[in-house]
């Protein structure tokens, strides 16, 4: 006797409360906060944050708790919520250039007015893993000195001044700022809108386009001009006082990419430049952009696009990972309704297959 | 002068009456020469019937340049009405707008004049909302085309007298083309870029 | 913290604005899919996400919602959709085709006709019937423009050379009014003659892939063929085994690991209604109850 399948709303509370005691896990250990993660896991927070499009640890923190860990989950959750808030317009550019930076590095000049400033990094830590940190670990306190007063001016501008590398486009004053989370993507599509799909895009999947350029697969001879980590102030103008209001600041990481030189008959030969920004520190994320970006531009610079990184539908297409994520993941939903029809066709072609092959239909074409 | 705070006001219920709006006009669009109706009320200004009024308020905002006649405009009280409730900006090329507002119809421009869309985007074309007399007595039209099961008949009184002759364009420029949308008090028909109009006199 | 607050039917006034307007757009243009700003739900893309997106900037409070899967109201995505609109928008929901004003479907279309008070959403996976065959957005817009569908005939004219048949089971493309060649979203090609002349309107939703396309009612759809190789739905040779409809799509279900097979409706509302009529087929049972402590 068949009976048909029922009850799936029971078994999907089910599966949810099921899902809530695994979140907790072993109700003997101390329950994570949201400050612990926020404090301890700051660069999962700060992905969350860059790939989620909304500057707000707190929410970070609450996404990365509620999806056990699973970040592409955790962005999804914040874009999920980002997705329900109103617009009240756009900030002004924030100035990089005056940023209060924690770590600055340059790869092109062994010294930099304001100088190299290493800061919180793993580069130079040897991998090994460290017991003490599973033991209740104090750390020493840092090392403290005078806060330098001088200038930190951002490398390409220095290089700028010598007219070396090509000029940052600035945009025209009161120009709309295109937003791909609004409007449906066009292409070919602006700079604007690539770097916004690059901002938002997978850190993974960034680094295996950007890796990708590095072994051959559009070379563009990058070198780090600058990577700077720090806060910025945020400014939003408001018409009804007539000025710039600040609404707090930011920590930003900023990859300046200087790229293989271009120049023309009437154009004297300069460097280029790749770019990438993101929140918090992610540097991994924002040098990569930045090769992403370089190559996104071959066509705009009159370089051959023939590699998956120039190409920008390729690449803008599938840099998303929420947009990825559910799209493999629906495989899973039922689909034997297509299957079936597919299965029919089949069964079909067999036989066919089948007949013309059988030995009596041989004998038969013979005849 | 009318201030802000004089305006008629818009829906009573912004979500629920832009959506029985919409599905109005859904309706009318996906079935043309269906007289529709829209229930919801909502204030309206100068010329503006109060169809018309709530079609702006359900589609109209930021996002969408619209263009009006001179007759729409000649009192400031619309657009100020339409500004305050929808923040639609109001633009003198008619080829960038969206939507286009009409309450002369015997003045009605060239509809060439108004975006008819590209191949490419067919979709980025003006819909064109008329108000007209009635859309229940006055010269009958046979309509068909999808939507519209074999044929239908449409009785209204209209201008320009000759609106669904210069409709024809459509044939010739599908998949771009123009929609209308015609209003008479609280009924609405759709006249999308698909239907073809036959005048078969009063 | 920013606690969320939600409006009615999830989607806020300015979202449901802007699809509604490309809701116009794409009834006037039959088949055409018009592009829109589709927003992040919470439900992952390629769960339905434009179907809901369509759906929430149409429905209103006199609206009776049904919700189908693979033709079931029961499968668990159905489920998890409609309590989404029953808690979002607190509409009445139903399971029966007949009542409902508006039918959010994946992969079916209802074997009960559709009357002109009904609204068909289909969730839509990939909305480019043209993708398979070119990846690039910018060329099969340039090919929908100037109405070139060769490389389509072709690869079904290759089908035949191969196979002897055209070998696409399901999302079986159609011509729209004589214009559009679209794709019907990933339904069986036995639903396909469903779509011609529907006194229903049909929306069409795919969310990841930020498109919404309709075909309004009685509109001509035709399926892609040939002279000498016409269309052919394809059903399985057998009666229903719950209420012997012949006239069904059906599902095969594996009842054991010896190669018995059954196969039963696939429109779970049809079939039980024919059951409540008094048809009855080789296996049929009484529904199964819900059972409190039961699990899936």
């Amino acid at each position: 006797m068949y009976v048909a399948v029922k009850g799936g709303e029971r078994a999907i509370e089910n599966a949810h409360r099921l899902l809530a005691n695994a979140r907790r896990g072993d109700q003997s250990v101390a329950e994570v906060s949201l400050d612990q993660i926020s404090e301890q896991l700051g660069l999962a927070v700060d992905r969350v944050m860059s790939e989620g499009s909304l500057y707000d640890r707190e929410l970070a923190a609450l996404a990365i708790k509620q999806a056990r860990g699973d970040l592409i989950e955790a962005i999804f959750l914040v874009r999920a919520f980002r997705a329900t808030l109103p617009r009240f317009g756009t900030s002004e550019p924030v100035n990089t250039g005056a940023m209060r930076v924690q770590r600055r590095v340059s790869a092109t000049f062994k010294d930099i007015p304001g100088g190299q400033i290493l800061g919180p990094t793993f580069d130079y830590t040897h991998r090994l893993l460290d017991p003490s940190l599973g033991q209740g670990f104090v750390p020493e306190a840092p090392a403290t000195a005078e806060a330098s007063t001088a200038p930190t001016p951002r490398v390409t501008d220095i290089l700028g001044r010598d007219g070396l590398i090509e000029s940052s486009p600035q945009a025209e004053d009161g120009a709309s700022v295109g937003d791909l989370t609004r409007e449906p993507l066009n292409f070919p599509a602006d700079r604007d809108l690539r770097l916004q799909n690059l901002a938002r895009g997978d850190e993974g999947f960034l680094l295996a386009m950007g890796y990708s350029t590095q072994r051959g697969y559009g070379r563009n001879h990058p070198f780090v001009g600058e990577i700077r980590f720090g806060e910025v102030e945020v400014e939003f103008f408001a018409e009804d006082v007539g000025f710039a209001v600040p609404l707090g600041s930011i920590e930003l990481t900023e990859c300046q990419m200087v790229n293989q030189f271009k120049g023309s008959a009437t154009e004297a030969p300069c460097f280029t430049r790749g770019y990438g920004l993101a929140f918090g520190q992610s540097e991994r994320k924002t040098m990569s952009m930045a090769l992403v970006d370089r190559a996104l531009r071959a066509r705009e610079l009159g370089e051959e696009a023939l590699a998956p990184a120039q190409d920008e539908e390729f690449v803008m297409s599938h840099s998303d990972n929420v947009q990825a994520t559910g799209f493999v993941e629906h495989l899973k939903l039922p689909h034997y309704v297509d299957f079936q029809s597919e299965l029919g066709l089949l069964r079909k072609l067999r036989k066919e297959f089948a007949d013309a092959n059988a030995p009596d239909a041989m004998k038969e074409a013979a005849e | 002068m009318t201030t802000i705070a004089e305006l008629p006001p818009g829906f009573v219920d912004k979500v629920l009456s832009a959506q029985s709006t919409f599905r109005s006009v859904m309706d009318a669009m996906a079935r043309p020469g269906s007289v529709q109706r829209i229930v919801p009320m909502a204030g309206t200004a100068g010329r503006m019937m109060r169809g018309t009024a709530a079609i702006a308020l359900t589609l109209f905002d930021h996002d969408t340049p619209l263009w009006l006649d001179a007759r729409m405009s000649e009192s400031s009280d619309v657009t100020k009405w339409l500004k305050f409730h929808t923040g639609a900006p109001v633009v003198q090329d008619a080829s960038i707008a969206s939507f286009a507002l009409i309450s002369d119809g015997a003045a009605l421009p060239s509809l060439e004049r108004f975006a008819l869309g590209t191949n490419e985007y067919p979709d980025r074309s003006t819909t064109v909302i008329i108000q007209v007399d009635s859309l229940d007595t006055g010269r009958s039209f046979e309509l068909r085309g999808p939507g519209i099961d074999g044929v239908t008949m449409l009785q209204a009184s209209i201008k320009p007298f000759d609106l669904f002759e210069r409709l024809r364009i459509n044939e010739t420029l599908f998949p771009r083309g123009i929609d209308l949308v015609l209003v008479a008090d609280d009924a609405v028909v759709a006249i999308p870029r698909t239907t073809r109009v036959e005048s078969k006199g009063s | 913290m920013n606690a969320p607050a939600y409006n009615f039917a999830y989607l806020d006034e300015q979202t449901k604005r802007m699809i509604r307007r490309a809701i116009l757009k794409a009834i006037a243009i039959p088949g055409y899919q018009v592009p829109f700003a589709s927003r992040e739900m919470p439900m992952p893309y390629g769960w339905g996400t434009g179907g809901v997106q369509v759906t929430a900037a149409i429905l209103g409070p006199q609206d009776v919602l049904k919700v189908i899967d693979q033709g079931s109201d029961d499968t668990t995505n159905a489920i998890s959709i409609r309590k989404f609109f029953a808690k979002t928008a607190g509409v009445a929901t139903t399971t029966a085709t007949e009542d409902a004003t508006v039918i959010q479907t994946r992969h079916r279309i209802p074997e009960t006709s559709l009357h002109a008070n009904q609204v068909l959403v289909y969730q839509v996976p990939i909305p480019e019937p043209l993708r398979f065959l070119e990846p690039r957005e910018t060329e099969t817009r340039r090919m929908h423009a100037l109405a070139e569908y060769g490389l389509m005939h072709v690869k079904l004219y290759e089908d035949i050379a191969r196979f002897g048949h055209i070998a696409t089971a399901y999302a079986y493309p159609v011509k729209v009014n004589a214009r559009y060649v679209m794709d019907p979203s990933p339904t069986p090609k036995f639903d396909n003659p469903k779509m011609d002349n529907s006194p229903a309107l049909q929306l069409f939703g795919a969310g990841r892939e930020k498109r919404i396309y309709a075909i309004p009612p009685y509109t001509k759809v035709v399926s892609l063929d040939f002279e000498d190789h016409p269309f052919e739905p394809y059903r399985f040779n057998a009666p229903c085994a719950l209420c012997a409809a012949e006239d069904s799509y059906l599902d095969e279900i594996v009842t054991d690991d010896k190669g018995g097979r059954m196969f039963v409706c696939s429109d779970t509302d049809y079939c039980e209604g024919r059951q409540a009529a008094g048809h009855h087929g080789s296996l049929s049972a009484a529904p199964y109850k819900e059972k409190a402590g039961s699990h899936g």
